[in-house]
């Protein structure tokens, strides 16, 4: 996964306001991750052998949540979770080190390593039902995109490619 | 001691031995291997995309399908099957065969505004059927779950086949020479063994399909249904069917209405058998005697009629 970060580093170093820089700096990790911080575009290619990488207008997604990042990144942006079961443990809104999907979301969760590391600590008593990367995703796009009438066909979002063309034994196109 | 005595003392041995009762079996105590693997099936996060087929069959290297594995008119086409009423496996829906170790299949349950799909394979029984039906022990039950097939050793004669519940076992007919039962082995060789998920679990888009141990996948089973109330019917099919399968379903519909047979034991179908199993040395062996002296007893008049006077004096 390749990120395309909104720079605002040229900006700043040109007005040459590093105080002001480090200021903000401390204001954002108080009041939990700005918007403005997060990728316009994610490249998804995780899957990449059987379907081509999606480009993910993250930016479009932020304005259909009108800068809620708790729709899809539960509490790891600072914020309240929506999710009520989280809220007992994350009710501050804990801003986590990271807010990427894939640091959490294994690409693969049911590999012997993953499993055993499920084993561990917290999470064998409360995030022991983790899904995958790939299942993340499916199942916090899908449900809106069907209530809103985004795309929900396979290939609506990737193309398979040739290897997933094999694999379902599919006619030539 | 005379002949007629000895007839006597058999014959009470023998009912003796038919009306006591066997010892609890082991069977009903034995609730699988402790680290054995598991799926979970969520029928609430389906949505019929078939990429567990495609998957299985390209990891099992089984044939071309007939209809390629995006073409979605394989749910409306019915199959073998049609008369039999739901819930036996029948009620005109695809079933697995030789040339695929699991299919999908849709329902429309009154009541609920979208289709339910719900995947079928082996649900790799904490004892199986099969296996205890098979006399040339061609079946495995392995401790990381696994219901594996020896087709070295199976001599084609399908008893598997009857004995399932859930009626996996199929045969390829087109190697009736060379006896092989094709089913589903969770990936057993190629991914299981080596602490895998199984094909079709990995390829699931939707975490239709979670992997794990099998206990786990209870605590995570009743977490759903807790977590999400109304989603689910509060159930857990596979925990407790046929002495418990290592595959489980979750549903969001009453499960006899998405295919399932809900009238299936909380025991091992050995169980059910293994008194009448039990019965058989004894009628091997004692029977044979017993008929024998009857004959003797019946036809002794005819050869040896004067030692008949004889006997009743002395008795």
């Amino acid at each position: 996964m390749k990120r395309r970060r909104k720079s605002r580093m040229f900006w700043l170093s040109a007005t040459g306001c590093m105080a002001l820089f480090a200021g903000l700096n401390g204001v954002t990790a108080v009041a939990g991750m700005s918007i403005s911080d997060a990728p316009d575009e994610v490249t998804i290619d995780s899957i990449a052998e059987f379907y081509q990488p999606v480009a993910f207008n993250h930016a479009m997604h932020t304005d259909i949540t009108s800068g809620d990042c708790t729709v899809c990144h539960h509490h790891t942006t600072g914020s309240p979770p929506k999710e009520k079961p989280c809220i007992n443990c994350h009710n501050g809104g804990k801003e986590a080190d990271t807010v990427s999907c894939r640091e959490c979301h294994l690409a693969k969760p049911f590999e012997a390593a993953a499993v055993q590391e499920q084993q561990k600590d917290v999470d064998r008593y409360y995030h022991i039902d983790k899904p995958g990367l790939k299942v993340a995703y499916h199942l916090n796009c899908l449900g809106c995109h069907q209530a809103t009438g985004g795309p929900v066909g396979c290939q609506d979002c990737h193309i398979r490619t040739e290897a997933g063309d094999k694999l379902f034994h599919a006619k030539k196109r | 001691m005379e002949r007629r005595s000895f007839l006597k003392g058999a014959l009470s041995a023998g009912l003796a031995a038919s009306v006591v009762k066997t010892e609890k079996s082991e069977a009903a105590t034995f609730d699988g291997y402790p680290d054995g693997m598991g799926v979970l099936v969520d029928l609430t996060r389906c949505v019929g995309c078939r990429s567990c087929e495609a998957a299985c069959n390209k990891e099992q290297g089984l044939p071309e399908p007939e209809k390629p594995f995006d073409d979605m008119s394989v749910f409306d086409a019915h199959g073998h099957g049609e008369e039999h009423a739901e819930g036996h496996g029948g009620g005109g829906k695809r079933r697995t065969d030789e040339k695929a170790y699991t299919v999908v299949n849709k329902y429309d349950v009154p009541g609920i505004d979208h289709p339910i799909f719900r995947k079928m394979q082996c649900n790799h029984c904490n004892e199986p059927a099969c296996l205890t039906s098979c006399f040339v022990n061609a079946y495995t039950k392995t401790p990381e779950g696994a219901v594996i097939y020896n087709p070295d050793v199976c001599v084609g004669c399908r008893t598997c086949m009857v004995a399932c519940p859930f009626y996996v076992p199929t045969f390829k007919y087109s190697s009736a020479f060379k006896p092989r039962i094709m089913k589903c082995i969770f990936c057993y060789d190629t991914r299981l063994k080596f602490g895998r998920p199984p094909a079709c679990v990995e390829a699931c888009p939707m975490g239709a399909l979670t992997f794990g141990k099998r206990k786990e996948l209870l605590d995570i089973g009743r977490q759903r249904i807790r977590e999400n109330p109304g989603s689910y019917v509060n159930y857990i099919y596979g925990e407790h069917e046929a002495g418990g399968t290592a595959w489980m379903y979750l549903s969001p519909a009453p499960f006899e209405k998405v295919g399932f047979d809900t009238h299936l034991p909380k025991e091992p179908i050995l169980n059910y058998v293994k008194e009448f199993l039990g019965a058989v040395p004894m009628v091997l062996t004692i029977w044979p005697a017993l008929f024998a002296g009857f004959h003797l007893l019946a036809t002794r008049k005819d050869g040896h009629g004067h030692d008949e006077t004889s006997e009743e004096e002395n008795s």
